[in-house]
């Protein structure tokens, strides 16, 4: 229900943008996130983008997770 | 970077398992709030992997198995009006309320039309003019702002036969009902993090703070669940009770404010019934009284009559995470994906779907 899924934001046109969902493309209302930008990540639930993904974000817990398994393989 | 194979990388989660095997000492039990979860938890057979000393238990998080049957009688009855067209989740269309489904109102001429979005709704009012279109409002904080958002549109278009539903609830306060019973014992809980996504992992703060209860908000990968359990291990075994964050591409502390003012200009708070809890005070949403003309509560009166629960259903108390599905005497017997006897096996993020699709190792 709370699904959410990533999908990359393609055109904006007012509030309504086309996304590509992996290899899908949807027309998805940015009413919730006005301030997203073509070749930014959203969150899509339900036909709506509520969240901007963040980059730097994600990319740091990977290097997070693969800290903790280094470190693991280094003991 | 996709956001979605990265967080499923089998090397990175033998490094988080490594370090959860070897942080984890006390016997423990996390609570997975959100029904998604529970679905991660299985389908990536997390629950085999972890060490005997972590208990999971699935949480209250699923809408549709809370919502309770006076509210689904309710829509059935409303789904049997004249010239009214029922525009729903489609999770919600087998779920059985007191006397019957929506399906079961569909087989019998009732207009019931399952919709992937509040858009889709819009879209369908705005084909039928002669049809009053009514959508279900079933979701909490991720849903609501989207309903919301909808209705603010049906208004400055000056959509007249476009109406909700709302059955919205909130979770903090049913959060707060689960840990003022005192009736499950738990040492952590994992965060939905697409309610985050919205309330922001600060909705979780005085959980840690006054109930002493560590809180990490997950991403929906299995990466993203060994990550937070590894956090939750690491805060109970150091003594700390904190708000984190492990979805952090996705949720921030404050998180999507323009989304909870938009909830906010078209809801306001109600007590609200919830499945296995009874009423809370304040943890449902309904229109404000400048939406009234949309509010589907206020505009048509019907009468569901009383509701009656299913005799033998234990889906309140899976609820609660008192009781796990195979412990429910109906569990695969009675009621099954096919037949369901309660909605816990009807929404696919239901605790018992799950269990009966991916857990049938674990029942022995």
């Amino acid at each position: 229900m709370c699904l959410a899924i990533p999908a990359k934001v393609l055109s904006i046109e007012q509030m309504s943008a086309v996304v590509d969902m992996g290899g899908v493309r949807r027309e998805v209302s940015l009413m919730l996130t006005p301030e997203t930008a073509v070749g930014d990540y959203v969150l899509l639930h339900c036909g709506y983008a509520i969240q901007r993904l963040d980059e730097d974000e994600a990319l740091e817990t990977l290097r997070i997770m693969q800290d903790s398994g280094l470190l693991e393989e280094s003991r | 970077m996709k956001y979605v194979t990265e967080f499923r990388s089998s090397d990175l989660a033998k490094g988080l398992l490594e370090r959860i095997h070897a942080t984890s000492r006390r016997r423990i039990r996390l609570m997975e709030f959100c029904g998604g979860h529970t679905v991660t938890v299985f389908r990536y057979g997390i629950r085999k992997v972890l060490p005997d000393s972590i208990e999971m238990v699935s949480g209250p998080g699923c809408p549709v198995c809370v919502t309770a049957n006076s509210d689904l009688d309710r829509a059935i009855a409303l789904a049997r009006l004249p010239r009214v067209t029922i525009a729903t989740f489609g999770d919600m269309f087998k779920v059985p309320g007191s006397r019957g489904s929506l399906q079961e109102a569909h087989a019998e001429g009732a207009d019931v039309r399952m919709v992937y979005s509040p858009l889709d709704a819009l879209r369908i009012s705005r084909e039928n003019r002669d049809r009053m279109v009514i959508f279900l409002g079933i979701g909490f904080e991720t849903t609501a702002p989207t309903v919301a958002a909808s209705v603010l549109q049906a208004e400055q278009e000056g959509l007249e036969n476009y109406f909700v539903l709302s059955m919205h609830k909130i979770c903090p306060p049913a959060l707060r009902a689960l840990a003022d019973s005192g009736e499950v014992r738990l040492n952590g809980l994992i965060c939905p993090g697409h309610v985050s996504a919205i309330t922001g992992s600060q909705a979780w703060v005085p959980f840690a703070k006054d109930y002493g209860l560590p809180c990490v908000v997950s991403g929906f990968e299995p990466l993203d669940v060994l990550q937070t359990v590894w956090m939750l291990v690491k805060q109970i075994e150091e003594g700390r009770s904190e708000a984190e964050i492990a979805y952090r591409r996705g949720v921030t502390f404050e998180g999507n404010t323009h989304a909870r003012r938009v909830m906010a200009e078209v809801f306001e708070t109600c007590e609200a019934d919830w499945r296995g809890f009874g009423k809370i005070p304040g943890s449902g949403l309904k229109l404000s009284a400048r939406f009234e003309r949309f509010d589907a509560q206020e505009v048509f009166d019907v009468d569901p009559g009383p509701a009656v629960e299913s005799v033998g259903c234990q889906c309140g108390a899976v609820l609660r995470g008192v009781v796990s599905p195979p412990e429910c005497p109906l569990f695969r017997k009675m009621c099954t994906p096919e037949d369901p006897v309660g909605p816990c096996m009807v929404s696919s993020e239901g605790s018992c779907s799950t269990w009966y699709q991916f857990g049938g190792d674990l029942e022995s």
